[in-house]
C-alpha cells in the first residue's frame, strides 16, 4: 500500500466532493427545471465553457488509453493528435449553428433539434438511442481509468470504485451540470501542473528526447505485431481515417453537445474552438508518456497500467498521488456530464415523446435526475459485473454509431433537402454495417479492409459505414422526393441558425 | 438585407477556407511520416503534428476575429 500517494489522493478527492455539493448554489438557478439542472441555465461564459469542455472531452480514459496505445503500437496511437487538431476547425463550422437554433427554440438535446427540423419523432428517437447507447460504455470506461490509478496505489477490490461513484452520483443528482463545471477547474489545473512537471523532469531523468525515442524504437521493434516510431505505409489510411472519423463524431456525442449548449453565447462557442487546442497540445504530451514508458523499461501485460506504473517508477510518491488524483477527478467530470447528457436525451426524446406528453418542468427535471442515477448504476455494473473488455468493445462501437448520426444532424443544420425516412434508413444501414464490420474484426480493431475489385482499402469502419449511410440517404431522398413523400413541417427558419443572443 | 451587408457576409465566408488548411496538412501522413529532421531528438512525425496544433489554433483564431459580427 502506497500511503503517501493515497493520502494526497484522498485529500484532493475530498476537496472536489465538497465542491460538487456546493456547486448547486453557484450561479443559482431553479434546479427543479431541466434547463437549469441539465444545461446550467445556459449561462456559462467563455472561461467556464473552456474548462467544462476541456474536462469533458479529454477524459481519464484518454489519459490512460492513448499512452497505452502508443506503448503497444507506437506511431498509430498518435492519431489522437491530428484527430484533436481537425475537430475544432470542423466544429467551428457547424457547432455555432446548433447553438443558435437550440437557443432560439429551447432545444436541450440534438434529438430535440432533429424533431423540430424534420417533424419526425422516429428519427429523433433513433438519434437519442444512438447517443444513449454510445454514452453508456463511455461512462464505464471512465471507471476503468479510475480503477487503474486506485489499483496502482495498492487498493484492491471494487469498494473504492463503488464509493467514488456513489459520491459522484449524489452530487450530480443534487447539482446537475454545475457540479462538473466547477470540478473541471480543479481537474484541469492539476492536469496542467502534472504535465508541466513531467515535460521538464522526464526527459532529464531518461537522458533526453533523443535517447527516449531511440530506446522506444528498439522496444517497439520487438513487439508482436511489430510497432514503429513513424507510420509504415499501410498504416497511412487507417491513421487518417481514424483521425477524421473521430473528429467528425466528437461533437455529436451527447456530452459534447451538452457542454456546447450550456455556453451563454454563440461567440463563446466560437472562441472556444480557437482556445481548446491548448488541451490538444497537452494530449500530445500525454501520448508521449507511452513512448517514455517504453524507454523507462516499464513492463506490463495490462496496458492500462502503463501510465500509473511510469509515475510510480520515475516520480516520488506524493507526486504520483497528485497525478493519480488528477486522473481520477478527470474521470468524474466527463462521467457526470455524460450521465447528464444521457438523462437529457432520455427525458426529452423518449419519456416526453412516448410516455408523458406534457410534463411540467419540475416533472421533467425529476425524471432526468433519476435516470442519471440509473445510468451510473448501469456503468458501475459494466465495470464490476462483466469483463472490462466488453466496455472497451462497446466504446469502439459507440464511436462508429455516433458517426451514423452525422448526416441527420450536421447536414440538417445546413439543409432541409434530405428526406426524413431516407435519413432514417441510411442511419439503420450504417449502424448495421458498422457494427458488423467491428464484429467481423472480433472487436480487435476498428480498422476494416474493404475490397473494390483489385483495390483494397483499410479504413476506419465508422467512416466507411458513414459514407454508405450518406449515399443511401442521398439516393433515397431523390427517390422519395420524386414520389412526393410528405416532408413534414420544419419548425425552424434560416435566421434561427445565425442568432447571436436572444 | 442591403447589398452592402450581403457583400460583407460573402467576404467573411471566404475566411472559412482557412479552416481547410489543417485538414490537408494533417490528414495526409505521406507529408510527415519521417524520423528526420529531428528537433531536440524528437522525430519529425511528432514535432510536425505538435506544430500543427498551434497553427490550427491560430488559424481558427484568425477566422473567429475576421468573421465576428458586431453585437
Amino acid at each position: 500500500m502506497n500511503w503517501t500517494a493515497l493520502s494526497v489522493f484522498i485529500v484532493l478527492f475530498a476537496l472536489v466532493t465538497v465542491m460538487g455539493f456546493i456547486a448547486a448554489r453557484w450561479r443559482r438557478g431553479d434546479l427543479t427545471e431541466l434547463n437549469e439542472w441539465g444545461l446550467g441555465g445556459r449561462r456559462f461564459g467563455a472561461i467556464v465553457t473552456w474548462f467544462l469542455l476541456g474536462g469533458d472531452l479529454y477524459t481519464a480514459y484518454t489519459f490512460i488509453a492513448v499512452p497505452a496505445l502508443m506503448f503497444g503500437s507506437g506511431a498509430l496511437g498518435f492519431y489522437a493528435v491530428p484527430y484533436t487538431i481537425i475537430e475544432y476547425p470542423l466544429a467551428f463550422l457547424f457547432l455555432p449553428r446548433l447553438w443558435s437554433v437550440a437557443r432560439q427554440h429551447g432545444y436541450i438535446t440534438a434529438s430535440d433539434f432533429i424533431e423540430g427540423r424534420y417533424d419526425s419523432k422516429l428519427l429523433s428517437l433513433a438519434v437519442a438511442l444512438t447517443g444513449i447507447l454510445a454514452t453508456m460504455p463511455y461512462i464505464a470506461l471512465q471507471l476503468v481509468g479510475m480503477k487503474a490509478v486506485i489499483g496502482a496505489m495498492g487498493l484492491s477490490g471494487d469498494w473504492p470504485l463503488v464509493i467514488a461513484f456513489l459520491i459522484l452520483a449524489f452530487y450530480t443528482y443534487t447539482s446537475g451540470l454545475r457540479a462538473p463545471a466547477m470540478i473541471a477547474f480543479v481537474k484541469d489545473i492539476l492536469i496542467y501542473v502534472v504535465i508541466f512537471v513531467v515535460v521538464i523532469a522526464l526527459p532529464i531523468k531518461l537522458g533526453g528526447f533523443g535517447h527516449i525515442f531511440h530506446a522506444a524504437g528498439i522496444a517497439l521493434s520487438t513487439h508482436h505485431p511489430k510497432g514503429s516510431l513513424v507510420l509504415p505505409k499501410p498504416a497511412f489510411m487507417p491513421y487518417a481515417t481514424l483521425a477524421l472519423g473521430s473528429a467528425v463524431a466528437l461533437f455529436l456525442y451527447p456530452h459534447a453537445v451538452t457542454g456546447a449548449l450550456s455556453a451563454n453565447s454563440r461567440q463563446t462557442v466560437k472562441r472556444n474552438m480557437a482556445f481548446l487546442p491548448i488541451y490538444s497540445f497537452m494530449l500530445g504530451i500525454v501520448a508521449l508518456l507511452g513512448i517514455a514508458a517504453l524507454a523507462a523499461g516499464v513492463h506490463t501485460k495490462v496496458t492500462s497500467n502503463v501510465v500509473p506504473l511510469l509515475f510510480l517508477k520515475e516520480f516520488p510518491s506524493w507526486f504520483s498521488g497528485v497525478a493519480f488524483a488528477a486522473i481520477a477527478i478527470g474521470a468524474l467530470v466527463p462521467a457526470a456530464i455524460m450521465s447528464i447528457a444521457a438523462s437529457n436525451l432520455f427525458t426529452r426524446n423518449i419519456y416526453k415523446a412516448y410516455f408523458v406528453k406534457n410534463p411540467s418542468p419540475q416533472h421533467e427535471s425529476r425524471v432526468a435526475k433519476l435516470f442519471s442515477l440509473l445510468v451510473k448504476l448501469g456503468a458501475l455494473y459494466f465495470v464490476i459485473g462483466i469483463p472490462t473488455q466488453y466496455a472497451i468493445n462497446l466504446q469502439l462501437l459507440g464511436g462508429i454509431w455516433i458517426l451514423q448520426t452525422v448526416p441527420a444532424i450536421v447536414l440538417g443544420l445546413y439543409t432541409r433537402w434530405f428526406d426524413r425516412y431516407a435519413l432514417l434508413i441510411g442511419w439503420a444501414v450504417g449502424m448495421y454495417y458498422g457494427t458488423s464490420m467491428a464484429v467481423a474484426n472480433g472487436f480487435k480493431s476498428s480498422i476494416y479492409a474493404i475490397h473494390f475489385g483489385h483495390l483494397t482499402i483499410a479504413a476506419y469502419a465508422g467512416l466507411t459505414a458513414g459514407v454508405v449511410n450518406l449515399v443511401i440517404a442521398f439516393v433515397l431522398t431523390v427517390v422519395f422526393r420524386a414520389l412526393r413523400f410528405h416532408q413534414g413541417k420544419d419548425a425552424t427558419v434560416q435566421e434561427d441558425y445565425k442568432v447571436e443572443v436572444v | 438585407m442591403t447589398e452592402e451587408s450581403n457583400k460583407k457576409r460573402r467576404s467573411s465566408r471566404a475566411w472559412l477556407w482557412l479552416l481547410v488548411i489543417p485538414l490537408v496538412a494533417t490528414l495526409y501522413p505521406p507529408f510527415y511520416s519521417f524520423v528526420k529532421p529531428t528537433f531536440y531528438g524528437i522525430p519529425f512525425f511528432y514535432w510536425y503534428q505538435f506544430l500543427w496544433v498551434i497553427i490550427a489554433a491560430i488559424l481558427t483564431g484568425i477566422v473567429y476575429y475576421a468573421t465576428r459580427e458586431k453585437v
